[in-house]
């Protein structure tokens, strides 16, 4: 009841001189206003430019094998095999802070169509979910499916640089290329991707199924890089009853029977060479991390202090940037709200200083009347939160109108935030309250006689 | 029944390092259902005994009883309130508020210490007391749109919203031509006969003062003449706090 009538008697005394409060509420309508399309054009922004550096691979993690030794003499990552399918089925299963991964098989040979061979810098056999970690988009064709996955199904993705070089403005999809004498079907030509960030040409590649790589082509890991020299069409003879020349004849390796007395532990029947994994977001991977470093440890049946037996690896430097990017564009919205809000508030301060040197004799008279000096004191701070609260309403209103307009016109990335809303109501009741205090105190403080009295 | 009594009240301004002794042991009562006038010169001190009587300032020494209690050392908080229940002031220059209906202006006062009255409680006392003094086709004119007198009239409808024992007017016709004048004062009179609300007039307009029934003279701080009820000459039973000088002043 009380309350609801102070603010009716501060709408009125307000109402009493509609030109001036408009004016008075300016600075905070612009302020807010301000604070709300900034808010908003930065946060559709920011949203847009994480997404482009997501979109570089910043949220990617490459899992690696870790170190063999032997005799002191390490070998690098990667030269142990450590790695397994299951072991990228689980971190997609059970770490929440991954999205999607996929298992990657290596190999470096040549690759032929005819009359044209080539060597892509990159031939990777992976699973479907490689696209999604790498962000990336069939440009053709569609992508291989789980099932070529299982059943080892020779079929191959290609990337722009590869059809240049071997199809010459043929349309690939649907032909057989032979990548060391294994022949592969072409369903899908990948969308360009350009160069990584240390200039190497991304779309030299070739991608198929990680079992087919693995069984048909390679049949080994790292330990030999270029198969195309080392073995195949060079060291043997090629005949017709070998299916698969270059390949491990079976899925189960070889052991020798000392091999298998030393070895009581199942035999690991098939390593990957890397995973790579993509996180929820960049803010997250320090959480996919540690939540794959505790998965794998436990699935390597690694003790307390006993070093990791993979690496992860991920794109400080891009994370960096992106973090300080989104760190500096906060803080300087912020910066530019406070002054905004300042202004608006010393604004307010000012015409509730003119208005109460103006109504000095009203005061009087509401004084003389019955009003204490603490009446006085609400009504002129509710007529101040009044005018801030009324300003950021239609601060919110200009602002949102502004940034849709911004979206409407320049068609930029505009992102809606309830949070600044949020903060403009609370910061500009804040600000009325910071500001109005002044005035309405020095109202409250006058002398009944000497406001009445007053000309 | 004295409804005021004022028992040797001094009040002295701090001007810098001087003293300006204004009232100088002022004793007076007023009757419940008196109408009085106060009378002096500019200078004399009536007004600072009006702000006095009004609750709006403490004497500096003696005491003040309104309706048997001693006001002399209230808070500013508890004159307040008393001021809103117990008494009501009409001013020279009417001080309505600009741009505010008659009717909003009659009930501003509610607004302050009648919490348990409902909104249209509010209104109907207000409008009930415009009925009383005449403007019930007013109600809803603001200040530019009423005339002197009716404007007046509304600072009184304004004054008698809660009610209040004692009316006080400081020079209520110093801003109107004769004839309003007339009417209000006639108002006036109306409100101390049917309604016996007791009224101080303070004004140094013989005029004015002939309306009341009893004139206090007030001149250089102490009161000349009039100081008690019933006592049209000098100050009887109490002349001695009434101070030498209303042997003095004689009658008017």
């Amino acid at each position: 009841m009380k309350a609801y009538r102070t603010v009716r008697t501060a709408l009125k005394a307000l109402g009493r001189n509609p030109m001036r409060a408009m004016l008075t509420t300016l600075g905070i309508v612009i302020g807010v206003g301000a604070v709300i399309a900034m808010m908003e054009i930065g946060a559709g922004s920011s949203a847009a430019v994480q997404q482009t550096i997501s979109g570089m691979g910043a949220n990617v993690l490459l899992v690696m094998p870790g170190t063999a030794a032997s005799g002191g003499v390490m070998f690098g990552a990667g030269s142990s095999t450590t790695l397994t399918p299951e072991d990228c089925d689980a971190i997609v299963r059970e770490c929440p802070a991954v999205r999607t991964d996929a298992p990657s098989v290596r190999a470096r040979t040549q690759v032929v169509y005819g009359s044209r061979n080539w060597v892509p810098s990159r031939i990777s056999g992976t699973s479907p979910s490689y696209l999604e970690v790498q962000n990336w988009k069939i440009g053709e064709g569609e992508n291989f499916t789980e099932r070529d996955v299982l059943n080892g199904n020779k079929v191959c993705l290609l990337g722009q640089t590869l059809v240049r070089e071997l199809f010459d403005g043929q349309d690939p999809v649907g032909k057989e290329i032979r990548v060391k004498n294994v022949s592969f079907r072409v369903v899908g030509v990948l969308a360009r991707k350009g160069a990584n960030m240390v200039g190497m040409d991304q779309d030299d590649i070739l991608l198929a199924p990680w079992t087919a790589i693995k069984y048909r082509v390679t049949g080994s890991t790292l330990a030999s890089t270029n198969q195309s020299t080392s073995s195949g069409a060079a060291g043997s003879v090629n005949t017709l009853s070998n299916l698969y020349p270059g390949g491990q004849p079976g899925l189960y390796p070889e052991q020798s029977d000392v091999q298998a007395a030393d070895n009581p532990m199942p035999v690991r029947f098939a390593n990957i060479d890397e995973i790579m994994v993509s996180a929820q977001s960049p803010q997250e991977i320090p959480d996919a991390v540690a939540q794959m470093t505790s998965l794998l440890r436990e699935r390597h049946h690694l003790r307390p202090g006993e070093p990791d037996d993979f690496s992860i690896r991920n794109m400080t430097e891009m994370i960096n940037t992106l973090s300080s990017t989104t760190t500096l564009m906060t803080n300087l919205l912020l910066c530019v709200a406070m002054i905004s809000l300042v202004v608006g508030g010393v604004g307010i301060m000012n015409i509730m200083l003119v208005s109460v040197t103006e109504r000095t004799r009203e005061i009087g008279l509401r004084m003389a009347v019955g009003a204490r000096s603490r009446d006085i004191l609400r009504q002129f701070l509710v007529e101040a939160v009044v005018l801030c609260l009324v300003g950021g309403a239609l601060g919110i209103l200009l602002g949102h109108g502004g940034s849709y307009l911004v979206r409407l016109l320049l068609h930029w990335p505009v992102e809606t935030s309830p949070a600044a809303i949020a903060a403009a109501v609370v910061v500009s009741g804040t600000v009325g309250i910071l500001f109005g205090f002044y005035p309405a105190w020095k109202a409250s403080r006058l002398d009944p006689i000497e406001a009445l009295r007053y000309e | 029944m004295e409804l005021i009594k004022l028992h040797n009240i001094y009040k002295t301004y701090h001007m810098g390092t001087i003293d300006v002794p204004v009232l100088k042991g002022v004793s007076m009562a007023v009757a419940r259902g008196e109408l009085v006038a106060l009378m002096g010169a500019s200078g004399s001190g009536k007004s600072t005994l009006m702000n006095l009587l009004g609750c709006l300032d403490r004497p500096t020494s003696g005491e003040y009883w309104l309706d048997g209690r001693n006001l002399s050392r209230l808070s500013a908080d508890e004159r307040a309130v008393l001021r809103n229940r117990h008494l009501g002031f009409v001013f020279q220059n009417f001080n309505l508020l600009p741009r505010t209906t008659a009717l909003e202006n009659v009930a501003m006062p509610l607004s302050y210490t009648a919490d348990h009255l409902s909104e249209r409680d509010a209104r109907r006392r207000a409008e009930e007391m415009l009925r009383r003094v005449g403007l019930e086709d007013r109600m809803d004119h603001e200040p530019s749109q009423l005339s002197g007198g009716e404007q007046q009239r509304v600072a009184i409808a304004r004054a008698l919203i809660n009610r209040p024992s004692v009316l006080l007017a400081d020079e209520p016709t110093g801003n109107l031509d004769s004839h309003t004048s007339e009417d209000v004062l006639k108002m006036f009179v109306q409100l101390n006969e049917q309604d016996g609300i007791t009224v101080i007039l303070v004004t140094h307009d013989p005029n004015v003062a002939k309306h009341a029934r009893r004139r206090i003279h007030i001149h250089d701080g102490l009161i000349v003449n009039g100081a008690l009820a019933g006592a049209a000459g000098a100050g009887g039973a109490e002349a001695a706090s009434g101070g030498p000088a209303a042997l003095e002043g004689g009658a008017p």
